[in-house]
């Protein structure tokens, strides 16, 4: 054990090869679809295939709907991470299991369950629609809907996991300083856990980004109100793939620019 | 107007059940080996854990009596507290920290950073005011953490190991420095440790717990002069003998005698200092009447001689030059003779 | 029910791929031993036949395809089903398919541009478009000009797939400018949202509207005739086993493929 141990360090990086080679293989399995993406691009007509008012139209309505339903999951999903880490209630370990089944359901189900339970003629949707005329789907609230359902469980993960190895003890501190249970979680425990959520915010928003299969299911697809760029490459891909690696290409440049911007202000704190 | 408390909590296995009072002004030392439920007895007194059965009173106010159903959540005690390692919010300023209790109990932004800023400056930390805890050092972090657990006027302070995190060198700085701010207090302090030395240097009064129960209350001086139990003699070097006296002879429990300078009758303690304590090659003749055989069962370095556990009859620590060690061949094992002067032996009743 | 299709059909998408993955090399197989069904010859067709096809020809052909292996016991039919723009992009990147069945014309285009065709492709079948609305027609829907209802929810194909090319037709001929709230990305989707009763009416082809039981039901309207879709059907060059390629062709067209194709709703050309 110990000779081969010794005998597989890298000499140079101090990594052991039987790491080395896996992680070198996992980085060239993810980098090189991107690399081809980069090479097959349309460059020389990259212009005009983005110029056009439906790209721009899609590319804000991504930008806001992703936008939207990351400050949902914030808002909603910050107090379930804390009653998943912190609470007594009972069952938890299942309440934790139903909230990340949308981690794990194709997103087309997910779209479908959406349709189920907010649609016209859906479990909550139906009662809504018949007393107010009020109607989700085909709407962009169903865009932020159907991304808020399959973006929000990252977000919870992540700070249920940042809030479980949070130090308890500083929260102790600011109750013998008299802080009550609501100041300390927002003046002590949130700005503890910041990285935590900062960091599954930008999951949560990157996966809204890319949302596509419960989005199309939920709400439909149609220009300027619920046609997200993803939507807008899968239609490309139908009769111009040229076009649909030019949107793409934006897709991932606007998600690098921001995780860029998010890691310069907030995920580099230490 | 004090502290009144008694304490009855499971604390894993151990059943913890003390009892204590602290006046106001007075700092109460609570002393033990690691795992006694000291910390836990603090963490009632803050609130932070609760109590299974007794009360704690405070100037008159119950802030815990589980049998009347009443607990007064932390947040509502008026309480300062320091931990073994500091605790301060790390996303907040030196002078934040300070403002913290006082900003939670009601004070404006700006006049909380006022105090705050007077207290830091009390701590001779001003230049640090801005900076966050990780820039400071363990003994600055320290005094921050004191400030904060005093800029709330607080009329009972806690204070948890709050010296056992800090190097040999900074103890001494925070120890003198803490020595003298709690001499300015008002109110009643509690502080656990299980260095003798902090509890010695600070604490108008001890309490010594072991194993959940308090073995001895008294003042420094006298826990350390009559050791009741071997931890405390032990912390305090002495060695502690138990037997029946009988005039100025005391029969231990292993059936040799130890002559005392003072008669008395009944169960007794005898201390015994290690410098007091001559050791012999052979059975050393004239005047020492007490004089037994050992074996050497251990030696250690201790400042600038060398202490000597021994074995026998009369189990007892002696201090000795390294020259005469080397002169005894104080081997692991050696016999010797060891004497104590009859003027040198305190007995105490048990 | 919905859901257990679309699991359904991302399943036999997966499972489609995965069997032309696993498909061996028929020409290895020692031919059939003429032993089975009358109609096999000594040269009788065997191994594994892999057809790829349009979505909308699920149902039907995989029943044609049980009928086609009792007809030829050594063979094995795999299907891939898909969206034909997306069989299409699969072949000309070189799956190892026997036989492409497409929605449209548009779609074998590719194929043929890069003269992986074997042969010219046949049409085998036609479809026309039907409005599809909710058990119920709870929007009172009539016909073609209700799709300019503005207070009514409708859901059309996108343009860039061959339902809405067709819809765009037919709304030409009509003289109607349509109000719809969605372009589905294909007719099952659409058809997802009639038989949830999401919309009040959609444009999708007549066998879809037929294979999707009670919860919708089909009206026909005079303009249809404007849009017939071909589906064209072609063995491939580069087929590893020509021999059921063709047997399935002929198959498809003989009177028992297309008996299954007009149960389904297809026309025939």
């Amino acid at each position: 054990m110990a000779r081969r141990h010794k005998a597989q360090v890298d000499g140079a990086t101090g990594v052991p090869a039987a790491l080395l080679i896996p992680a070198a293989l996992a980085v060239v399995f993810l980098v090189l679809p991107l690399i081809a993406l980069l090479v097959r691009a349309p460059w020389s007509t990259l212009g005009s295939l983005l110029s056009t008012p439906e790209v721009r139209d899609a590319l804000r309505l991504s930008i806001v709907s992703a936008s939207l339903a990351t400050l949902i999951s914030l808002v909603l999903g910050v107090p379930l991470a804390w009653v998943l880490a912190r609470s007594q209630i009972r069952g938890r370990g299942v309440l934790r299991a139903l909230v990340t089944v949308p981690l794990v359901l194709p997103p087309v189900v997910g779209g479908v369950a959406l349709l189920l339970a907010f649609g016209r003629t859906g479990v909550l949707g139906a009662p809504l629609y018949d007393a107010t005329g009020v109607s989700f789907p085909f709407t962009t609230t169903a865009v932020v809907l159907a991304q808020t359902f399959v973006a929000m469980p990252f977000l919870v993960i992540s700070v249920e996991g940042a809030l479980r190895a949070a130090d308890r003890r500083y929260e102790d501190a600011a109750a013998t300083l008299g802080a009550g249970r609501a100041m300390t979680f927002r003046r002590v425990t949130l700005p503890l856990v910041a990285p935590g959520v900062a960091a599954g915010a930008v999951l949560c928003w990157a996966r809204a980004l890319g949302e596509f299969g419960a989005t199309i299911t939920f709400a439909g697809n149609f220009p300027g109100t619920t046609r997200t760029m993803t939507l807008q490459v899968y239609l490309a891909l139908e009769t111009d793939p040229d076009a649909a690696i030019a949107l793409s290409l934006v897709l991932l440049a606007v998600s690098i620019l921001t995780l860029g911007l998010l890691r310069d202000r907030w995920l580099v704190r230490q | 107007m004090s502290l009144s408390a008694h304490i009855v909590i499971q604390r894993g296995a151990l059943p913890v059940d003390v009892t204590f009072e602290v006046q106001p002004g007075e700092v109460l030392a609570v002393l033990g080996p690691n795992g006694a439920g000291k910390s836990t007895v603090l963490r009632v007194l803050a609130g932070l854990a609760r109590p299974h059965f007794g009360q704690v009173r405070l100037d008159g106010t119950t802030l815990d009596d589980p049998a009347a159903g009443i607990r007064l959540p932390p947040h509502r005690r008026p309480i300062g507290m320091v931990f073994q390692d500091h605790l301060l919010f790390p996303h907040l300023s030196t002078v934040d920290n300070v403002a913290f209790g006082l900003r939670a109990r009601g004070a404006s932004r700006e006049s909380a950073r006022a105090v705050a800023a007077g207290w830091v400056a009390r701590m001779n930390l001003s230049d640090h005011s801005s900076s966050k805890p990780r820039s400071l050092s363990g003994g600055q972090a320290q005094r921050i953490a004191l400030a904060r657990a005093l800029a709330g006027d607080p009329r009972l302070l806690l204070l948890d190991e709050p010296l056992s995190a800090l190097d040999a060198r900074t103890k001494l700085d925070v120890r003198a420095d803490l020595r003298h701010h709690l001499a300015d207090y008002a109110g009643a302090t509690v502080l656990v440790t299980h260095d003798p030395v902090d509890a010695m240097a600070l604490a108008d009064q001890l309490v010594v717990v072991e194993r959940g129960r308090v073995v001895q209350v008294g003042t420094p001086v006298d826990v350390s002069r009559r050791p009741r139990t071997d931890y405390v003699a032990r912390l305090v070097g002495l060695s502690l003998l138990a037997g029946m006296a009988q005039g100025r002879s005391v029969v231990l429990d292993s059936g040799a005698t130890v002559q005392v300078a003072e008669a008395s009758s009944g169960p007794v303690f005898v201390a015994i200092r290690p410098a007091a304590v001559g050791l012999y090659r052979s059975r050393p003749d004239g005047s020492p009447r007490n004089v037994w055989p050992a074996t050497v069962a251990g030696v250690t370095p201790y400042g600038e001689t060398l202490r000597v556990d021994l074995d026998g009859q009369v189990p007892l620590t002696a201090d000795v030059t390294p020259e005469a060690a080397a002169e005894l061949d104080l081997v692991l094992g050696a016999g010797v003779w060891a004497s104590v002067k009859a003027s040198e032996v305190a007995a105490y009743p048990a | 029910m919905i859901g257990r299709r679309l699991i359904g059909c991302a399943a036999a998408l997966w499972l489609g791929l995965v069997g032309c993955g696993a498909s061996g090399p028929p020409a290895s197989e020692p031919p059939g031993s003429g032993s089975g069904s009358a109609s096999a010859g000594a040269d009788a067709p065997s191994g594994t036949l892999t057809v790829f096809a349009a979505a909308s020809l699920t149902d039907v052909f995989t029943g044609l395809g049980s009928q086609f292996e009792a007809e030829y016991p050594d063979v094995t039919v795999v299907f891939s089903y898909a969206a034909s723009s997306t069989l299409a992009q699969q072949i000309t990147q070189g799956a190892p398919a026997d036989v492409f069945a497409s929605a449209s014309p548009t779609t074998m285009q590719p194929v043929m541009a890069a003269g992986l065709n074997a042969a010219a492709p046949v049409v085998f079948a036609q479809n026309t478009l039907q409005i599809a609305v909710p058990a119920g027609n709870p929007g009172d829907v009539t016909g073609l000009a209700d799709f300019t209802d503005p207070d009514l929810t409708i859901a059309l194909c996108a343009e860039q797939v061959p339902c809405g090319d067709a819809a765009v037709t037919v709304f030409s001929a009509a003289g109607l400018t349509p109000q719809p709230d969605t372009l589905e990305q294909d007719v099952r989707a659409a058809l997802t949202k009639v038989s949830l009763g999401e919309v009040d009416a959609a444009l999708v082809y007549r066998t879809d509207v037929l294979g999707s039981g009670d919860a919708v039901e089909g009206i026909d309207f005079p303009e249809a005739g404007e849009a017939v879709n071909d589906y064209p059907m072609t063995v491939l060059s580069a087929s590893p086993n020509p021999d059921a390629a063709a047997a399935w062709v002929e198959f498809v067209r003989s009177p028992t493929g297309e008996a299954a194709l007009a149960d389904a709703g297809f026309a025939l050309p």
